[in-house]
């Protein structure tokens, strides 16, 4: 656990790595949901994230990870205060530890104090931890339903509320939920899939050179994590660079009515539901030519990410054996025509 | 090298690298013993070897509080779990074929992520953590390895069909493995590249399979002595890590025939892709598809045992009940919505006392933790499917179609299939309990038919596989298939008047098990007639193809939930 494997050394893998780097660049897209094969390197992939996030000005000392400058949707503590000192802290990217119980999600009362100085304080939990950060489940699908809805409700009102134990708390919890899963050990509940903006299929690639690739950067990897390491540096300080500006660039990115309109048409054309899937494209599309220094997008981006904004929220046909993805091949075939 | 060497050759690799996890297949005896006891020989007598109970639940396995200790201190104590105490070395799995996914799911963690990550009981607490998984299976019928675990256990020794005689002597001892311990070993690229392409062609998606694989090769070579991997290791390392897998991974293309490709040699076979459905039983899906009634399983699910109360639709092939099923992880709530779970309860107490003062345990409401149990729902269908005869095209293609329309309304209402085909001479599961409608889909379009009509072989098998269900604490529900038009008894023999009556035996021995079923007759409608007497017997639904009236199913339908 002590070094995580690069980012950039992840071989092919391009949806995952493409929706990542998205949700890092505007939290608002709402999530990452991984589904697929085991051993594809989805949880590497996760765990790599965090060396890429640019760094956040935060309130020192806070529990949250305030933002000083922010106004609104700070903790009880920041919004009293006057002049914060802050310093720069790296997001974090938070694992949910599988069996994790409310309490220690939500935030509990502090028992050793309580119990040391009969104080009434309240410890947070990981959903403070993650605030401004990424909370990342593995095998989402093996997840308590009580606690899935919890974390999904949470993960969209950017607030979590604690009413336990006599303590009555707010505090902020604007993060980016990360799923991931292997659809063997069964499949999401349909009304949880389109609460997570972006959602990749990840497959094991099945041609032999890739294949071999992974296993030789794997292998090498274990046996010398360090110097593996240093190996991609370089590469890892592009991107995450490259990440950051972005971030300040999104912005500036102009978003033109007919990209607006292309995207209402896909929506239609697949069937999606609600007016989620829209947003989310359109907000994604901004990301991904921030990402690419463009100033504008259209067409191109939309159809590089269409399937991922859009496969979790058609419904689903259990007939359909050629799958969401082709179904929102098709609709783009009938859009772009 | 006989399968007992090959067996000791995995327990000492497994010495030397414990983290290359272990999985035993084998029941218990003599050899298994045996293996156990020389394994156990060749790790250092400290080290820890942890057994964890199966059911085991998360206080013990990740840790929590202890209730003792708190109780005494007047403040919350943090004890260890068993995934925290067998670091540096050995959790045995006893029965690892029935470990809950749940289980699997957190040692899977542990092992990856080298650490154990504690959130409950109030404490937030990481331990350091290494260990090597010994996986005791002893599975006998379709139980298996929960995938999260199997995938990432390297190593596969079957000790099936070896005795006492069996036993050879040692090859390694401590000392052996200790000293190519300290052996580092090189293994160049070809070596990787070899694995990798092999485990390819055995049909293992998986890539973890050739990293271990490799992992494997450089302890062989250490084992023997040698600085760097030579052919011979590779290829015992694939006998030991991959062979077995591509036989045993359900989800794999079967095993290629081809002997394993030279060196370099990499530029074609990946997996197999799934198999296609032609396009003219595609026509006689869509035509059988039209013919099904809508939502025929729904109505049978409503049978008398499985209704039940309860919010519809959640998630899941299971749902929480209050009463019945498997118990679920204690959580705070109400009385009201579950039972009491009381020594989770004083658990969640203990720390308090202190603070609440007095002489005798004070428990509040904050304190109630309530037990709920995991309820497997509804149904797992048994399609019990004939596909003999000269008719087999025809027929295989409206059972195709039957099925999957079924399939659909499992999916609808996330139960389980499983699929058990006869012909010729015998009976075979062809697809074990799954929920993957995408592999049902599969298997159903590669049945192959034609052949005698051995009926009874059939519903005898998918009895047997309705029963297994049922001790799983699952609801199973018989679907049969057929034109009724047995001539095979259950020996084997074409003797249709014996095979006839085996058929009404089996089909009471499914009344006499109270399983419900469903018999759908695919005769033509002047032969009708032997289906209808089986349902008689069966105590089943009985509906003729294509589905003429419908009304009359739902009368049946009420007619049967009123009984």
């Amino acid at each position: 656990m002590s070094e995580p494997f690069p980012f950039t050394a992840i071989v092919g893998q391009d949806d995952m790595k493409l929706a990542l780097i998205l949700a890092a660049i505007d939290p608002s897209i709402g999530g990452v949901l991984a589904f697929g094969d085991r051993g594809a390197g989805k949880s590497t992939a996760v765990r790599a994230l965090a060396a890429l996030l640019p760094e956040i000005r935060v309130v020192v000392g806070c529990p949250y990870q305030c933002d000083p400058k922010a106004v609104a949707g700070l903790c009880e503590a920041c919004g009293k205060g006057a002049k914060p000192k802050s310093e720069t802290s790296a997001p974090r990217v938070v694992d949910l530890p599988l069996g994790a119980t409310e309490d220690r999600v939500v935030g509990a009362l502090d028992l050793e104090r309580a119990l040391a100085s009969g104080e009434r304080r309240f410890e947070p939990g990981l959903l403070a931890r993650a605030n401004r950060g990424f909370l990342y489940i593995d095998e989402v699908n093996l997840l308590e339903d009580h606690l899935v809805d919890l974390l999904l409700d949470v993960a969209a009102s950017g607030v979590n509320v604690v009413e336990r134990e006599g303590l009555s708390v707010r505090h902020p919890a604007r993060l980016v939920l990360i799923g991931s899963g292997n659809p063997e050990e069964g499949e999401l509940r349909p009304q949880l899939l389109d609460r997570f903006g972006l959602s990749v299929e990840v497959r094991t690639p099945s041609d032999i050179p890739t294949r071999i690739e992974v296993v030789k950067r794997r292998d090498r990897f274990d046996r010398d994590p360090a110097a593996f390491g240093a190996e991609f540096a370089s590469e890892q300080r592009k991107l995450r660079k490259q990440i950051s500006h972005a971030r300040d660039a999104l912005g500036a990115v102009e978003t033109p009515d007919a990209a607006i309109e292309r995207a209402a048409q896909l929506c239609v054309a697949v069937g999606a539901d609600g007016l989620r899937g829209e947003l989310t494209l359109i907000r994604a599309a901004r990301a991904l030519a921030a990402f690419e220094g463009g100033k504008s997008f259209g067409d191109a981006e939309l159809k590089r990410l269409a399937p991922m904004t859009l496969s979790h929220r058609l419904r689903r046909n259990p007939l359909d054996d050629a799958g969401s993805g082709a179904r929102v091949a098709r609709a783009m075939e009938d859009v772009f025509a | 090298m006989t399968p007992w060497a090959r067996a000791a050759r995995a327990a000492a690799l497994f010495a030397l690298d414990p983290s290359l996890g272990l999985w035993l297949r084998a029941g218990h005896g003599p050899a298994r013993d045996a293996f156990l006891d020389y394994l156990r020989s060749l790790f250092a007598p400290a080290t820890p070897w942890r057994k964890a109970p199966l059911g085991v639940g998360d206080d013990r396995l990740l840790g929590g509080l202890d209730v003792a200790a708190t109780l005494s201190a007047g403040r919350p104590v943090v004890q260890a779990g068993l995934l925290a105490e067998v670091d540096g070395g050995v959790l045995v799995l006893p029965m690892a074929e029935r470990t809950a996914a749940s289980a699997a799911g957190r040692i899977a963690a542990a092992i990856d992520r080298g650490i154990v990550a504690l959130a409950r009981d109030g404490f937030a607490k990481e331990w350091p953590t290494h260990f090597g998984v010994l996986a005791l299976d002893e599975g006998m019928d379709d139980e298996a390895l929960p995938a999260a675990l199997a995938d990432r256990l390297a190593l596969v020794v079957d000790l099936g069909g070896l005795g006492a005689r069996d036993v050879e002597p040692a090859e390694y001892l401590l000392e052996d493995v200790e000293s190519a311990r300290a052996l580092a070993v090189e293994a160049d690229g070809g070596a990787a590249a070899t694995l990798t392409a092999l485990a390819a062609r055995c049909g293992i998606v998986s890539l973890r399979a050739p990293l271990f694989a490799l992992r494997a090769a450089r302890g062989l070579a250490a084992l023997a002595g040698r600085a760097e991997v030579a052919d011979p290791d590779l290829a015992q390392a694939a006998a030991l890590t991959l062979a077995p897998r591509a036989l045993t991974s359900p989800e794999s293309s079967p095993p290629d025939a081809h002997p394993p490709p030279p060196e370099g040699e990499d530029e074609d076979a990946p997996p197999d892709p799934p198999q296609e459905i032609d396009p003219q039983d595609e026509i006689v899906l869509a035509a059988v598809l039209a013919a099904l009634p809508q939502g025929l399983l729904e109505r049978l699910g409503d049978l008398p045992s499985a209704r039940k109360a309860g919010s519809a639709g959640k998630s899941g092939a299971s749902r929480v009940t209050r009463r019945r099923g498997r118990p679920m992880e204690p959580r705070a709530g109400s009385l009201r919505d579950g039972r009491l779970a009381l020594l989770a309860t004083l658990r969640a107490a203990a720390p308090w006392q202190k603070l609440r003062g007095g002489t005798s345990l004070r428990i509040t409401a904050d304190d109630i933790r309530i037990r709920r149990f995991h309820e497997k729902r509804g149904t797992v269908a048994v399609f019990v499917v004939d596909a003999s005869g000269s008719q087999a095209a025809r027929r295989l293609g409206e059972v195709k179609g039957a099925v999957e329309r079924l399939l659909a309304d499992c999916y609808v209402r996330r139960d389980s299939v499983a699929l058990v085909a006869f012909r010729g001479k015998g009976a075979e599961i062809v697809l074990p309990p799954t929920r993957s409608l995408a592999r049902a889909r599969r298997t159903l379009a590669g049945l192959p038919g034609g052949g005698g009509t051995p009926l009874a072989s059939g519903l005898a098998l998918g009895l047997e596989l309705a029963e297994r269900i049922q001790r799983k604490g699952e609801t199973p529900l018989i679907v049969l298939l057929t034109d009724g038009r047995a001539n095979i008894a259950r020996d084997g023999l074409a003797e249709r008047e014996r095979a006839g009556a085996e058929a009404i035996t089996a089909a009471k021995a499914v009344r006499v098990a109270g399983v419900k079923a469903l018999a759908i007759d695919s005769a033509a409608p002047s032969r009708r007639g032997d289906v209808r007497e089986l349902a008689q017997a069966m105590g089943a639904l009985y509906v003729p193809l294509p589905f003429a009236d419908s009304s009359a199913i739902n009368r049946a339908v009420r007619a049967a939930a009123e009984a």
